[in-house]
């Protein structure tokens, strides 16, 4: 199942990676096989069979409301590579 | 004083008694494991860094560099990581730290896990203890192969697809996955949530046993965990009679399955069978043929969601551009390695409009298969039990550009992960001079069932985990 080097910078946006020329022809050849053989899940008839999402059948779960102590301020910014009066800086988005 | 142990050898539960009746420190302790890490550690290249924490005063103690330790750099293996020094401690670094193991270091990871030889690692592949000229598994080879150089006397590590036991497999100890929801994934680095959970690596069945009733149970933090339905118990014994191993074809006879790995495991269930349990061939119809695609499309779908979030905006280094945009897609192609593309690429794509039923869809509905056929063969068995890896350790590089060769480790531990059971491997001989591991799986909450069969086997079997060159 080839995928072509249009999807590949399609789906490069949708995931936010400036992929260089060379990687684009790489992962165009690599995803193709890779879902050449994750295709073959095609070949079962699943209609009447549910997805699985969660293998613990676990609904509804509850916690008190208790509040608890959070991160400090100081804390949250600790690792941000660009910080200003308690916000992250970042350039400014384009239109 | 002066006390010498030999850390090869050497048990967590050992190092314990030692302990407790004072015969050595635990800063004597600390300093014979800082020093197998200084002898051995420029060879094999386990810890991604080491610290001198002289805290607990219990057994020390090596985690995955997925795992999250305040103050202490965790990087998962990433270049988009790096300098990122968490500002909590992850549930299970809380636990081990309250049990009073201090920390030996971080070890080394397949970048965000994903990999089967740590040679994905953005600081340079793990080596084999028994071989250095091969690699240790993955992605957990540095919390593995710490193991079994004698450099930690047990480890933690996070298994996906198979990142515990395969990794415990190719270095000869055990290696316990859990089962799903029993060991908290909150402030660990996550790859795929559905799948990834934490567990023990260790010497012998005992100290993985100890070290899981240490991190497992329900932690408010993470509401996928669950409460443990009976408490550990630490295995004893030297029989199995009553307990019903199953030994499923497809998972037996898979291609690529090496013959001297056919034949360890042949020969441990034999022996098995001598020790009272009752041996029998079972089907898994699905899940080999399916297990590994429905895998390699879940994990990424996931990754590619959890993955996002490095941005570039709240931690990790950042690589500058004109605008938002330009920042952040340049900062992820920076930082990422080849890997992780290929799997942000591949989830994306599976859960891109047009292709979310055919691929992202299905694949949760082989899981359902998956799960209810490892659901059926335990109405009739207590334990399945087939190799953990297809074969021995491989050489550094050989399955290194060509990903689906690569995927195929995993062949044999990934149904049971998608199924959510838990997983064990022991050691069970040696082919071509090499490891080879024996893959015990449960039911769900099992790990009692696991760690008695584990144990039987392993006093039986006798395995030198002991690397051949360092035998005096």
């Amino acid at each position: 199942m080839p995928i072509s080097r249009e999807e590949v910078l399609h789906v490069a946006r949708l995931a936010r990676l400036a992929l260089s020329e060379d990687e684009v022809e790489r992962l165009t050849s690599d995803l193709g096989k890779i879902l050449d053989a994750v295709g073959i899940v095609s070949e079962l008839e699943l209609e009447d069979v549910a997805p699985t999402a969660h293998p613990l059948d676990l609904v509804n779960v509850w916690d008190e409301d208790v509040p608890r102590e959070s991160l400090l301020l100081a804390d949250v910014f600790a690792n941000a590579p660009a910080a200003e009066a308690n916000q992250f800086r970042v350039p400014a988005w384009e239109q | 004083m002066g006390a010498v142990v030999d850390t090869l050898r050497l048990t967590a539960e050992d190092a314990k008694g030692l302990l407790e009746r004072g015969e050595v420190s635990g800063a004597e302790l600390r300093e014979a494991y800082r020093g197998a890490i200084a002898e051995r550690d420029g060879e094999l290249h386990c810890f991604l860094r080491t610290v001198d924490d002289a805290g607990g005063g219990g057994v020390p103690i090596a985690l995955k560099d997925v795992i999250s330790t305040k103050g202490v750099e965790t990087t998962a293996g990433s270049k988009i990581l790096s300098g990122y020094v968490p500002v909590f401690d992850s549930t299970v670094a809380a636990r081990v730290k309250a049990a009073g193991l201090p920390l030996l270091g971080k070890t080394n990871t397949d970048e965000f896990a994903m990999g089967s030889s740590t040679e994905n690692s953005a600081f340079g592949p793990t080596r084999n203890p028994w071989d250095p000229e091969r690699v240790p598994g993955g992605s957990g080879g540095g919390s593995s192969a710490a193991v079994t150089a004698g450099m930690t006397p047990w480890a933690l590590g996070s298994d996906t697809g198979g990142s515990i036991k395969q990794p415990s497999a190719l270095c000869g100890n055990v290696g316990l996955r859990p089962t799903y929801g029993t060991v908290s994934r909150y402030g660990i680095v996550a790859f795929a949530s559905s799948l990834d959970q934490v567990g023990p690596i260790a010497k012998t069945v005992r100290d993985a046993a100890l070290l899981y009733s240490i991190i497992a149970g329900r932690d408010p933090c993470d509401s996928t965990t669950a409460e443990l339905p009976e408490a550990v118990r630490l295995p004893e014994g030297d029989s199995l009679e009553g307990v019903r191993i199953g030994v499923p074809k497809e998972l037996n006879e898979a291609e690529g399955i090496e013959p001297g790995v056919a034949e360890a495991v042949g020969r441990a269930l034999a022996l098995a069978e001598e020790l009272g349990a009752d041996v029998a061939e079972c089907s898994l119809p699905r899940s080999v043929r399916y297990g590994m695609p429905c895998y390699y499309l879940i994990a990424p779908a996931e990754a590619s969601s959890n993955l996002a979030r490095y941005d570039g905006v709240r931690y990790g280094p950042r690589t500058d551009g004109a605008s938002y945009q330009e920042m952040v897609d340049r900062t992820r192609d920076d930082g990422f390695g080849d890997e992780p593309k290929r799997r942000i690429m591949l989830g994306t794509y599976a859960l891109s409009a047009g292709y979310y039923d055919a691929f992202y869809g299905q694949a949760q509905r082989v899981r359902t298969l998956i799960i209810r056929e490892h659901r059926e063969a335990f109405e009739r068995f207590d334990v399945l039990a087939c190799p953990t890896s297809p074969t021995v350790a491989f050489r550094i590089g050989e399955r290194a550009a060509d990903p689906l060769a690569m995927y195929a480790s995993d062949l044999l531990t990934i149904p049971s992960c998608l199924a959510g059971l838990p997983g064990l491997s022991i050691p069970c001989g040696l082919s071509e001079g090499l490891p080879v591991g024996l893959q015990l799986i449960g039911p769900q909450f099992g790990e009692n069932m696991l760690f008695r069969a584990g144990h039987v086997l392993e006093t039986a079997l006798a395995f030198d985990t002991v690397p051949e060159r360092w035998r005096s």
